[in-house]
Protein backbone atom coordinates (compact mmCIF):
# COMPACT_ATOMS: atom_id res chain seq x y z
CA UNK A 1 0.00 0.00 0.00
CA UNK A 2 1.43 3.32 -1.10
CA UNK A 3 0.27 5.94 1.36
CA UNK A 4 0.58 9.72 1.14
CA UNK A 5 0.10 12.16 4.00
CA UNK A 6 -0.94 15.53 2.61
CA UNK A 7 -0.27 18.55 4.80
CA UNK A 8 -1.32 21.93 3.47
CA UNK A 9 0.81 24.67 5.05
CA UNK A 10 0.66 28.41 4.83
CA UNK A 11 3.24 30.31 6.90
CA UNK A 12 3.56 27.49 9.41
CA UNK A 13 7.33 27.77 9.93
CA UNK A 14 6.95 27.65 13.71
CA UNK A 15 4.93 24.47 13.87
CA UNK A 16 5.74 22.48 10.75
CA UNK A 17 9.02 20.85 11.85
CA UNK A 18 7.56 19.36 15.02
CA UNK A 19 4.37 18.23 13.25
CA UNK A 20 6.30 16.54 10.46
CA UNK A 21 8.67 14.95 12.95
CA UNK A 22 5.74 13.35 14.74
CA UNK A 23 4.04 12.21 11.55
CA UNK A 24 7.20 10.64 10.14
CA UNK A 25 8.24 8.91 13.35
CA UNK A 26 4.71 7.63 14.02
CA UNK A 27 4.23 6.39 10.44
CA UNK A 28 7.41 4.94 8.96
CA UNK A 29 7.18 3.98 5.30
CA UNK A 30 4.63 6.65 4.53
CA UNK A 31 5.38 9.54 2.16
CA UNK A 32 4.65 12.97 3.57
CA UNK A 33 3.73 15.72 1.13
CA UNK A 34 3.70 19.32 2.30
CA UNK A 35 1.80 21.64 0.01
CA UNK A 36 3.33 25.04 0.65
CA UNK A 37 0.53 27.43 -0.19
CA UNK A 38 2.61 30.42 -1.20
CA UNK A 39 4.18 30.95 2.23
CA UNK A 40 6.31 34.03 2.73
CA UNK A 41 8.34 32.43 5.51
CA UNK A 42 10.66 29.41 5.49
CA UNK A 43 7.89 26.79 5.71
CA UNK A 44 8.90 25.00 2.51
CA UNK A 45 12.63 24.81 3.36
CA UNK A 46 11.93 23.60 6.88
CA UNK A 47 9.55 20.95 5.57
CA UNK A 48 12.11 19.78 3.05
CA UNK A 49 14.80 19.57 5.73
CA UNK A 50 12.40 17.54 7.86
CA UNK A 51 12.20 14.92 5.12
CA UNK A 52 8.91 15.78 3.43
CA UNK A 53 8.22 16.06 -0.28
CA UNK A 54 7.35 19.71 -0.87
CA UNK A 55 5.03 21.17 -3.48
CA UNK A 56 5.63 24.90 -3.69
CA UNK A 57 2.58 26.67 -5.05
CA UNK A 58 3.65 29.89 -6.77
CA UNK A 59 1.04 31.92 -4.90
CA UNK A 60 -1.58 31.44 -2.22
CA UNK A 61 -4.52 29.33 -3.41
CA UNK A 62 -6.28 28.75 -0.10
CA UNK A 63 -6.69 25.44 1.74
CA UNK A 64 -9.00 24.01 -0.91
CA UNK A 65 -6.56 24.77 -3.72
CA UNK A 66 -3.65 23.36 -1.75
CA UNK A 67 -5.57 20.15 -1.04
CA UNK A 68 -6.47 19.77 -4.68
CA UNK A 69 -2.82 20.07 -5.62
CA UNK A 70 -2.05 17.39 -3.03
CA UNK A 71 -4.65 14.98 -4.38
CA UNK A 72 -3.48 15.67 -7.92
CA UNK A 73 0.02 14.67 -6.80
CA UNK A 74 -1.38 11.50 -5.18
CA UNK A 75 -3.19 10.58 -8.37
CA UNK A 76 -0.26 11.31 -10.63
CA UNK A 77 2.19 9.23 -8.61
CA UNK A 78 -0.33 6.45 -8.17
CA UNK A 79 -0.82 6.38 -4.40
CA UNK A 80 -3.30 3.84 -3.05
CA UNK A 81 -4.49 6.10 -0.27
CA UNK A 82 -4.03 9.64 0.92
CA UNK A 83 -4.77 11.33 4.21
CA UNK A 84 -4.85 15.04 4.92
CA UNK A 85 -3.41 16.29 8.19
CA UNK A 86 -3.17 19.88 9.43
CA UNK A 87 0.27 21.43 9.70
CA UNK A 88 -0.39 23.16 13.01
CA UNK A 89 -0.34 19.94 15.00
CA UNK A 90 -4.07 19.84 15.79
CA UNK A 91 -4.36 16.33 14.48
CA UNK A 92 -2.59 13.63 16.47
CA UNK A 93 0.01 11.90 14.28
CA UNK A 94 -0.64 8.68 16.19
CA UNK A 95 -4.26 8.71 14.97
CA UNK A 96 -3.23 8.52 11.30
CA UNK A 97 -3.24 4.69 11.10
CA UNK A 98 -6.64 4.72 12.80
CA UNK A 99 -8.18 7.09 10.25
CA UNK A 100 -6.56 5.13 7.41
CA UNK A 101 -7.98 1.89 8.80
CA UNK A 102 -11.47 3.29 8.19
CA UNK A 103 -10.79 2.95 4.45
CA UNK A 104 -11.23 -0.80 4.85
CA UNK A 105 -14.98 -0.36 4.50
CA UNK A 106 -15.44 3.06 2.88
CA UNK A 107 -13.91 5.33 0.24
CA UNK A 108 -13.52 8.29 2.60
CA UNK A 109 -12.84 8.18 6.32
CA UNK A 110 -13.22 11.24 8.53
CA UNK A 111 -11.38 11.73 11.79
CA UNK A 112 -14.25 13.03 13.91
CA UNK A 113 -13.58 15.37 16.80
CA UNK A 114 -16.88 15.04 18.63
CA UNK A 115 -17.22 11.30 18.70
CA UNK A 116 -16.36 10.92 22.36
CA UNK A 117 -12.58 10.99 22.29
CA UNK A 118 -10.54 14.00 23.38
CA UNK A 119 -11.81 17.25 24.83
CA UNK A 120 -12.55 19.39 21.80
CA UNK A 121 -15.96 21.01 21.99
CA UNK A 122 -17.88 24.03 20.79
CA UNK A 123 -21.05 25.55 22.19
CA UNK A 124 -24.05 27.68 21.31
CA UNK A 125 -25.28 28.44 17.80
CA UNK A 126 -22.08 27.19 16.27
CA UNK A 127 -22.69 23.78 17.81
CA UNK A 128 -26.31 23.70 16.60
CA UNK A 129 -25.34 24.69 13.09
CA UNK A 130 -22.61 22.06 12.99
CA UNK A 131 -25.06 19.39 14.21
CA UNK A 132 -27.55 20.45 11.57
CA UNK A 133 -24.90 20.24 8.84
CA UNK A 134 -23.81 16.86 10.16
CA UNK A 135 -27.40 15.60 10.21
CA UNK A 136 -28.04 16.62 6.60
CA UNK A 137 -24.84 15.08 5.31
CA UNK A 138 -25.31 11.94 7.45
CA UNK A 139 -28.67 11.39 5.81
CA UNK A 140 -27.09 11.68 2.39
CA UNK A 141 -24.24 9.37 3.26
CA UNK A 142 -26.56 6.85 4.89
CA UNK A 143 -24.30 6.64 7.93
CA UNK A 144 -23.95 8.68 11.08
CA UNK A 145 -21.34 11.41 10.76
CA UNK A 146 -20.76 13.80 13.63
CA UNK A 147 -18.02 16.08 12.33
CA UNK A 148 -18.24 16.81 8.65
CA UNK A 149 -16.01 19.91 8.74
CA UNK A 150 -13.08 17.82 9.91
CA UNK A 151 -9.93 18.41 7.91
CA UNK A 152 -8.51 15.10 9.13
CA UNK A 153 -9.66 12.67 6.45
CA UNK A 154 -8.41 9.76 4.44
CA UNK A 155 -9.27 8.84 0.85
CA UNK A 156 -8.74 5.74 -1.25
CA UNK A 157 -8.06 5.68 -5.01
CA UNK A 158 -11.68 6.22 -5.95
CA UNK A 159 -12.04 9.21 -3.63
CA UNK A 160 -8.69 10.67 -4.74
CA UNK A 161 -9.84 10.61 -8.34
CA UNK A 162 -13.15 12.17 -7.33
CA UNK A 163 -11.37 14.94 -5.37
CA UNK A 164 -9.23 15.68 -8.42
CA UNK A 165 -12.36 16.15 -10.49
CA UNK A 166 -14.14 18.20 -7.92
CA UNK A 167 -12.37 19.81 -5.02
CA UNK A 168 -13.67 23.32 -4.44
CA UNK A 169 -10.98 25.92 -3.96
CA UNK A 170 -13.03 28.18 -1.70
CA UNK A 171 -12.19 28.13 1.94
CA UNK A 172 -14.40 25.97 4.12
CA UNK A 173 -16.52 25.30 1.16
CA UNK A 174 -13.73 22.82 0.80
CA UNK A 175 -14.53 20.45 3.66
CA UNK A 176 -18.30 20.24 3.32
CA UNK A 177 -18.64 20.78 -0.40
CA UNK A 178 -16.02 18.21 -1.34
CA UNK A 179 -17.64 15.68 0.96
CA UNK A 180 -21.13 16.24 -0.45
CA UNK A 181 -19.87 16.00 -4.02
CA UNK A 182 -17.98 12.82 -3.21
CA UNK A 183 -21.09 11.25 -1.69
CA UNK A 184 -23.21 12.23 -4.66
CA UNK A 185 -20.65 10.71 -6.97
CA UNK A 186 -21.00 7.40 -5.22
CA UNK A 187 -18.18 7.44 -2.68
CA UNK A 188 -19.01 5.89 0.68
CA UNK A 189 -18.04 7.69 3.89
CA UNK A 190 -17.31 6.55 7.42
CA UNK A 191 -15.77 8.13 10.49
CA UNK A 192 -13.54 7.22 13.40
CA UNK A 193 -13.22 9.19 16.64
CA UNK A 194 -9.95 11.10 16.99
CA UNK A 195 -8.37 13.35 19.54
CA UNK A 196 -8.01 17.04 18.91
CA UNK A 197 -4.84 18.66 20.20
CA UNK A 198 -4.12 22.31 20.91
CA UNK A 199 -2.65 24.23 18.00
CA UNK A 200 1.09 24.41 18.14
CA UNK A 201 1.34 27.95 16.81
CA UNK A 202 -0.99 30.69 15.73
CA UNK A 203 -4.52 31.37 16.87
CA UNK A 204 -7.63 29.40 16.09
CA UNK A 205 -10.56 31.44 14.88
CA UNK A 206 -12.33 32.08 18.17
CA UNK A 207 -13.77 35.36 16.97
CA UNK A 208 -17.52 34.65 17.16
CA UNK A 209 -18.33 37.04 14.34
CA UNK A 210 -15.83 35.39 12.00
CA UNK A 211 -16.93 31.88 12.86
CA UNK A 212 -20.57 32.85 12.24
CA UNK A 213 -19.68 34.16 8.80
CA UNK A 214 -17.70 30.99 8.19
CA UNK A 215 -20.67 28.86 9.16
CA UNK A 216 -22.96 30.90 6.93
CA UNK A 217 -20.63 30.29 4.03
CA UNK A 218 -20.48 26.61 4.85
CA UNK A 219 -24.28 26.40 4.89
CA UNK A 220 -24.41 28.21 1.58
CA UNK A 221 -21.78 25.89 0.11
CA UNK A 222 -23.82 22.90 1.27
CA UNK A 223 -27.02 24.25 -0.25
CA UNK A 224 -25.31 24.90 -3.56
CA UNK A 225 -23.63 21.51 -3.51
CA UNK A 226 -26.99 19.83 -2.90
CA UNK A 227 -28.46 21.35 -6.04
CA UNK A 228 -25.46 20.58 -8.21
CA UNK A 229 -25.53 17.94 -10.89
CA UNK A 230 -23.66 14.84 -9.82
CA UNK A 231 -20.23 14.43 -11.32
CA UNK A 232 -20.01 11.27 -13.33
CA UNK A 233 -16.83 9.32 -14.02
CA UNK A 234 -16.80 10.50 -17.59
CA UNK A 235 -16.62 14.21 -16.86
CA UNK A 236 -13.05 15.39 -17.03
CA UNK A 237 -11.74 17.93 -14.57
CA UNK B 1 -31.75 66.94 -35.83
CA UNK B 2 -28.67 68.33 -34.17
CA UNK B 3 -29.26 65.86 -31.34
CA UNK B 4 -29.22 62.85 -33.63
CA UNK B 5 -26.02 63.98 -35.36
CA UNK B 6 -24.38 64.30 -31.96
CA UNK B 7 -25.37 60.75 -31.04
CA UNK B 8 -24.41 59.32 -34.42
CA UNK B 9 -20.94 60.84 -33.96
CA UNK B 10 -20.65 59.26 -30.50
CA UNK B 11 -21.79 55.84 -31.78
CA UNK B 12 -19.39 55.97 -34.73
CA UNK B 13 -16.54 56.90 -32.37
CA UNK B 14 -17.37 53.90 -30.17
CA UNK B 15 -17.32 51.51 -33.13
CA UNK B 16 -14.08 52.99 -34.45
CA UNK B 17 -12.51 52.71 -31.01
CA UNK B 18 -13.48 49.04 -30.79
CA UNK B 19 -12.13 48.32 -34.27
CA UNK B 20 -8.84 50.00 -33.32
CA UNK B 21 -8.59 47.87 -30.19
CA UNK B 22 -9.32 44.77 -32.28
CA UNK B 23 -6.70 45.73 -34.84
CA UNK B 24 -4.03 46.14 -32.19
CA UNK B 25 -5.13 42.78 -30.72
CA UNK B 26 -5.78 44.28 -27.33
CA UNK B 27 -9.39 43.07 -27.52
CA UNK B 28 -10.49 39.58 -28.57
CA UNK B 29 -13.28 39.20 -31.14
CA UNK B 30 -15.46 37.25 -28.74
CA UNK B 31 -15.72 40.32 -26.51
CA UNK B 32 -15.76 42.82 -29.36
CA UNK B 33 -18.87 41.42 -31.06
CA UNK B 34 -21.13 42.56 -28.25
CA UNK B 35 -19.75 46.10 -28.30
CA UNK B 36 -19.96 46.40 -32.06
CA UNK B 37 -23.61 45.35 -31.85
CA UNK B 38 -24.21 48.01 -29.19
CA UNK B 39 -22.56 50.61 -31.42
CA UNK B 40 -24.64 49.64 -34.43
CA UNK B 41 -27.88 49.77 -32.43
CA UNK B 42 -27.00 53.24 -31.16
CA UNK B 43 -26.33 54.45 -34.72
CA UNK B 44 -29.65 53.05 -35.92
CA UNK B 45 -31.54 54.61 -33.02
CA UNK B 46 -29.79 57.95 -33.47
CA UNK B 47 -30.47 58.04 -37.21
CA UNK B 48 -34.14 57.05 -36.91
CA UNK B 49 -35.42 58.40 -33.58
CA UNK B 50 -38.95 57.36 -34.54
CA UNK B 51 -37.89 53.75 -34.20
CA UNK B 52 -37.48 54.08 -30.44
CA UNK B 53 -40.93 55.63 -30.05
CA UNK B 54 -42.45 52.84 -32.10
CA UNK B 55 -40.71 50.18 -30.03
CA UNK B 56 -41.81 51.85 -26.80
CA UNK B 57 -45.44 51.89 -27.93
CA UNK B 58 -45.12 48.24 -28.96
CA UNK B 59 -44.09 47.03 -25.48
CA UNK B 60 -46.28 49.57 -23.67
CA UNK B 61 -43.62 51.88 -22.22
CA UNK B 62 -44.98 55.45 -21.99
CA UNK B 63 -41.71 57.41 -22.09
CA UNK B 64 -39.50 56.16 -24.90
CA UNK B 65 -36.24 57.08 -23.15
CA UNK B 66 -37.17 54.78 -20.25
CA UNK B 67 -37.17 51.86 -22.64
CA UNK B 68 -33.71 52.86 -23.76
CA UNK B 69 -32.46 53.13 -20.16
CA UNK B 70 -33.98 49.79 -19.20
CA UNK B 71 -32.40 48.05 -22.15
CA UNK B 72 -29.06 49.71 -21.45
CA UNK B 73 -29.11 48.61 -17.79
CA UNK B 74 -30.01 45.04 -18.75
CA UNK B 75 -27.23 44.99 -21.29
CA UNK B 76 -24.67 46.27 -18.77
CA UNK B 77 -25.84 43.69 -16.22
CA UNK B 78 -25.36 41.02 -18.84
CA UNK B 79 -21.87 42.26 -19.64
CA UNK B 80 -20.92 42.30 -15.94
CA UNK B 81 -22.19 38.76 -15.49
CA UNK B 82 -20.30 37.62 -18.54
CA UNK B 83 -17.09 39.17 -17.19
CA UNK B 84 -17.63 37.53 -13.79
CA UNK B 85 -18.02 34.18 -15.52
CA UNK B 86 -14.85 34.77 -17.48
CA UNK B 87 -12.95 35.74 -14.33
CA UNK B 88 -14.17 32.60 -12.54
CA UNK B 89 -13.02 30.39 -15.36
CA UNK B 90 -9.69 32.23 -15.58
CA UNK B 91 -9.20 31.74 -11.85
CA UNK B 92 -9.84 28.05 -12.25
CA UNK B 93 -7.36 27.76 -15.08
CA UNK B 94 -4.73 29.74 -13.17
CA UNK B 95 -5.21 27.46 -10.17
CA UNK B 96 -4.70 24.39 -12.32
CA UNK B 97 -1.56 25.92 -13.79
CA UNK B 98 -0.28 26.67 -10.29
CA UNK B 99 -0.83 23.01 -9.35
CA UNK B 100 0.98 21.84 -12.45
CA UNK B 101 3.83 24.29 -11.89
CA UNK B 102 4.26 23.09 -8.31
CA UNK B 103 4.24 19.40 -9.29
CA UNK B 104 6.67 20.04 -12.15
CA UNK B 105 8.99 22.04 -9.94
CA UNK B 106 9.05 19.31 -7.31
CA UNK B 107 9.93 16.74 -9.99
CA UNK B 108 12.63 18.95 -11.42
CA UNK B 109 14.27 19.52 -8.05
CA UNK B 110 14.11 15.80 -7.32
CA UNK B 111 15.83 15.01 -10.63
CA UNK B 112 18.44 17.70 -9.94
CA UNK B 113 19.17 16.17 -6.55
CA UNK B 114 19.52 12.69 -8.03
CA UNK B 115 22.02 13.97 -10.57
CA UNK B 116 24.00 15.54 -7.75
Amino acid sequence: MKTLVITPAWNEAEAIAATLGEIISANPGVDVLVVDDGSTDATADIAEAAGAIVLRLPFNLGVGGAMRAGYEFARRYDYDQAIQVDADGQHAASDIPLVLSGLADADICLGARFAGKGEYSVHGPRRWAMSLLAAIVSRMAGTKLTDITSGFRAANRKAIAQYCRHYPAEYLGDTVDSLVMAIRSGCSVTQVPVEMLARRAGQASHNPFKSTILLGRTMFALLVALTRRRVSEKDGA
Amino acid sequence: MRGSIFFIVIAVCIILGILLLLRSRRLKEKYAALWVIVGVISIVLAAWPGLLNWAARLVGVQVASNLLFTLAILLLLGVCLHLSLEVSSQEDKIRRLAEEAAIARQKLEQLDDERG
